[in-house]
C-alpha cells in the first residue's frame, strides 16, 4: 500500500484538505495547532490503494515542541511515497522555506498552494509553471475549503506518487538540513521570479473588525458580553428542544414500551424502563443542546476569534504563569476537556503544559452544561437560570485562576509566547453541519458505553437488596451514601446526590442519568419531584462541586498519557476533589449562615 | 555603537513601521520567529499594543503575529526608514 503525507506550516489548511480528498473528518479549525496527532484514511489514489495521513502543522523540521515531534518521529519511522506539502498561498513569501527544506530531505513531493480564493482576494498571482521549474517539484493552485483546482491537482499527485517509497532516518534528516541560509535566499530569489504580491496584505474586513474585538479597553467587555449572549441564546433556544425530546421519549414509554414490555418480570421491567430508558432517556434529551452548543462552537473556532481572545487574556495568563494559548485551550475545553488537553502540545515547556493541564479540567465542558442546563431549570425561574448558569462559567474560570496562582510557583517556565493571527474566516454550512454530526455521533458511542453501564449500576445499587424501599437508605446506594455523609452533608449534599456524584467521577452525563434512576422518574415529573426535595442552596453546592471535581475518565486518562506522569494524574484527581469539596462548604455554609 | 535610529521592537508605536536589522534569541525560538516571517531586512509594522503591559501585534507582510514584550525586545530594528 502507497504512503502519502500532509506536510505544512500550521493553520494551512491540510486537516481541511484531507477531509474533502478522503471524505473523513477530521477537525478543522482557524487556529494553529488544530492537529495535534496522526489521523490517517484509506484512499484510491491513481489506481493504488494509499494510506494518507493528515499530521500536525510544523514551522520547520527541527521540531522543538510535542507535536512537532511526532511529525518527526512519523518522518522517521515510516516509508513515504508521496509528501503532499500544503502552503499558504497569501503567505509563500515565507512558507516556501518549509517547502524548500522538505526537498532537501530528498522525498518524493507535490507543492499544493492553498486559499487559492484567499489569494485572489489580496492581488496575489503565482506562476505556477515558473515556481515548478525553480523548485523542481509539481506544483498546484488550490482551495481546499471551495474545491477550487481539486481534481486537478488530485491528478497532479496521483502521477507524482513515486515508484519506489524512501524511508529516513534521523541522522539523514539532520545532515541535510544544515544550510539554512542557504534556503533562505533561494525562496526569495524564487518568490521574486514566480509571485506578485502587494508589499502589504490588507485584508479590510479583518482590520476593521479587530479594531473593535481587541480595543484597548472594550476588548475584554466585549468577550464577555458576547459569552454571556451565547449561553442565554443555547439556553433559550435549547430548553424547549430538550422538553419537546423529553416528551417525546415519554410518550414512547407509556404509549409502546410499557403495553409491550406488560408481561416481563418485575425486576427486568425495572432494569430496563426505570433504570435504563429513564437514565438513557433523559441523557439524550440533551441532544439538541449538544448540537446546538457545537454548532456555535465551530463557528468559534472557525471565525479565528480564539487567538484573539489569546491576544486579550495573555497579559493576565502571564500573571498566572500561564499564556494566551492557555486560555484558548480553556474555550476549546467547554467543548471537551480532552482535544483541549491534547491541544497544550503545542507549548514547548514542559512547566507550562503541565500547569496548563493542571488546570484546564476546571473549563466547564458541554457534558457538565448539561448537568447544569438540568439543575438551573429545576431552581431557578427561567429568567434566572442563565444567569446562574453564566456565573458557573465565571466560577470556572476562577477555579481556574486561583489553581494556577497556587502551583505556579511549582511549574515555573519562561516560555516565549509568539502566535500567529489568521484572518477572520466563515465555516461552509457543510463544515458546520460535518461538526455537529460528529458531536453526535461522539455522544452516541459515549451513550452506549458509559452512560448504559453507569445507569444499570446505579438501578442497581438503588433497588437491592430487594427487600428496601427503591433509593431508601436500606439499599447499597443508601449504605454508601450514609458512608459519605460526614463528608458530604457539610456541603449539603444527600445521600441521591452522592451516589450520583460517584457516578459522575467516570462522565458527568451520568450525573442526570443516575438522578433519573434514582427517582425513578422522568422528564417533568423528575424535575418536580427535584424541585420539591431540593433548595436552591443544595442545588448550587452540587452543581459547584460537579463543576470542580475531576470531569471524568477519559479526562483523568489524558492526563496521565499527555504528561506520561501517574503522580500528576493522581495530583489532578486530588486538587480538585479537595477545591471542589472546599468551594462547596464555604459557599453552602455561608449561604445557611445568612438564612438562606 | 548603536545609531540612535536602532532599537528593539517594543519600542515601536501602534502605526509606525521599521526594518529589522537582527534577531538576538536562542535557536529554537530563533528558528520559530524565522518561520513566521522575522527575518533582517524585512520590513515590520506596529498594529496595536494590548493594555496592562499584554502583548504586541504587528505585521510583516501579509502576516499578522502577537508576541510578548520580552520577545520582542530581542529583535532590534531600525527606524530610519
Ligand atoms: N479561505 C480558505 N480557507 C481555508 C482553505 N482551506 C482551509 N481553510 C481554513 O483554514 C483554517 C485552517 O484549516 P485546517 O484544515 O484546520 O488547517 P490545518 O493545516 O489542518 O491546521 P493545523 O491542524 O492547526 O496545522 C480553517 O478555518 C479552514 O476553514 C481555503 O482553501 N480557503
Ligand atoms: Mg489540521
Amino acid at each position: 500500500m502507497k504512503r502519502v503525507a500532509l506536510l505544512g506550516m500550521p493553520n494551512t489548511g491540510k486537516s481541511t484538505l484531507f477531509n474533502r480528498i478522503s471524505g473523513a473528518s477530521a477537525r478543522v479549525g482557524n487556529w494553529p495547532g488544530i492537529t495535534v496527532d496522526l489521523m490517517s484514511a484509506k484512499i484510491l489514489m491513481g489506481g493504488h490503494i494509499a494510506e494518507l495521513i493528515d499530521l500536525p502543522g510544523i514551522y520547520d523540521l527541527h521540531g522543538f515542541s510535542d507535536d512537532e515531534q511526532v511529525v518527526r518521529h512519523f518522518l522517521e519511522h515510516n516509508a513515504i511515497d508521496l509528501v503532499i506539502i500544503v502552503l499558504n498561498s497569501t503567505q509563500i513569501d515565507r512558507q516556501l522555506s518549509l517547502a524548500l527544506q522538505i526537498r532537501a530531505l530528498g522525498l518524493p513531493s507535490v507543492l499544493m498552494l492553498n486559499m487559492a480564493d484567499e489569494a485572489r482576494r489580496g492581488s496575489i498571482s503565482i506562476d505556477i509553471q515558473a515556481m515548478s521549474e525553480r523548485i523542481h517539484m509539481p506544483v498546484a493552485m488550490i482551495s481546499a475549503k471551495y474545491g477550487e483546482g481539486f481534481q486537478a491537482a488530485l491528478t497532479l499527485a496521483a502521477q507524482s506518487i513515486a515508484s519506489s517509497n524512501m524511508q529516513l532516518t534521523l541522522e539523514q534528516i539532520n545532515s541535510r538540513l544544515q544550510a539554512d541560509n542557504v534556503l533562505e535566499q533561494e525562496m526569495e530569489s524564487i518568490v521574486r521570479d514566480s509571485v506578485q504580491m502587494p508589499a502589504q496584505l490588507t485584508d479590510q474586513t479583518t482590520e476593521r473588525i479587530d479594531k473593535v474585538l481587541l480595543h484597548p479597553w472594550l476588548g475584554l467587555p466585549i468577550f464577555f458580553a458576547a459569552m454571556y449572549l451565547l449561553f442565554q441564546f443555547i439556553f433559550t433556544a435549547g430548553k424547549p428542544l430538550q422538553d419537546g425530546v423529553a416528551w417525546l421519549l415519554q410518550m414512547l414509554r407509556g404509549g409502546v414500551l410499557e403495553p409491550m414490555l406488560a408481561h416481563v418480570p418485575t425486576w427486568l421491567h425495572g432494569l430496563l424502563l426505570d433504570g435504563i430508558y429513564n437514565g438513557v432517556g433523559t441523557v439524550a434529551s440533551f441532544v439538541p443542546i449538544i448540537i446546538l452548543f457545537f454548532l456555535i462552537m465551530s463557528m468559534v473556532e472557525d471565525s479565528g476569534y480564539l487567538s484573539r481572545a489569546a491576544f486579550l487574556m495573555d497579559a493576565l495568563m502571564a500573571r498566572l504563569g500561564l499564556d494566551g494559548r492557555g486560555f484558548v485551550m480553556m474555550l476549546m475545553g467547554f467543548g471537551c476537556n480532552v482535544p483541549a488537553l491534547m491541544g497544550t502540545r503545542v507549548m514547548r515547556s514542559r512547566n507550562l503544559r503541565l500547569l496548563t493541564m493542571l488546570v484546564i479540567p476546571f473549563s466547564l465542558c458541554s457534558a457538565r452544561l448539561q448537568v447544569f442546563v438540568f439543575m438551573t431549570a429545576i431552581l431557578f425561574t427561567p429568567q434566572q437560570a442563565p444567569l446562574v448558569l453564566f456565573t458557573l462559567y465565571l466560577m470556572s474560570f476562577a477555579a481556574i485562576f486561583v489553581s494556577a496562582l497556587i502551583f505556579k510557583g511549582r511549574y515555573a517556565n519562561s516560555e516565549p509566547f509568539i502566535l500567529e493571527l489568521p484572518p477572520y474566516r466563515f465555516p461552509t454550512p457543510r463544515q458546520i453541519v460535518l461538526r455537529g454530526w460528529q458531536e453526535v455521533g461522539y455522544f452516541l458511542r459515549r451513550a452506549t458505553k458509559f452512560i448504559v453501564i453507569g445507569v444499570v449500576l446505579v438501578w442497581v445499587l438503588t433497588n437491592f437488596p430487594s427487600a428496601a424501599a427503591p433509593a431508601s437508605n436500606e439499599t447499597f446506594a443508601g449504605m454508601i451514601g450514609s458512608f459519605m455523609a460526614p463528608i458530604l452533608t457539610p456541603i449539603g449534599i444527600d445521600t441521591q446526590l452522592a451516589i450520583a456524584l460517584i457516578f459522575g467521577f467516570v462522565a458527568k452525563e451520568i450525573v442526570i442519568g443516575s438522578l433519573a434512576v434514582i427517582y425513578g422518574l422522568q422528564g417533568d415529573a423528575l424535575m418536580h419531584l427535584m424541585a420539591h426535595k431540593l433548595d436552591w442552596v443544595q442545588g448550587m453546592s452540587f452543581m459547584l462541586f460537579t463543576l470542580i471535581y475531576t470531569p471524568c475518565l477519559s479526562t483523568v486518562a489524558t492526563l496521565r498519557t499527555e504528561s506520561k506522569s501517574s503522580a500528576f494524574m493522581m495530583l489532578s484527581i486530588v486538587w480538585s476533589l479537595v477545591l471542589a469539596w472546599v468551594v462547596s462548604f464555604v459557599f453552602y455554609q455561608s449561604a445557611r449562615a445568612l438564612g438562606f | 555603537m548603536s545609531s540612535p535610529l536602532t532599537t528593539s521592537l517594543d519600542n515601536l508605536h501602534p502605526g509606525e513601521k521599521a526594518a529589522i536589522s537582527s534577531i538576538h534569541a536562542e535557536e529554537s525560538l530563533f528558528q520559530r520567529l524565522t518561520a513566521l516571517g522575522f527575518r533582517a531586512g524585512k520590513q515590520i509594522e506596529m498594529v496595536r499594543r494590548a493594555s496592562f503591559n499584554g502583548p504586541l501585534h504587528v505585521r510583516i507582510g501579509t502576516t499578522e503575529i502577537i508576541l510578548r514584550r520580552s520577545e520582542a525586545h530581542r529583535i532590534q530594528i531600525n527606524t530610519g526608514l
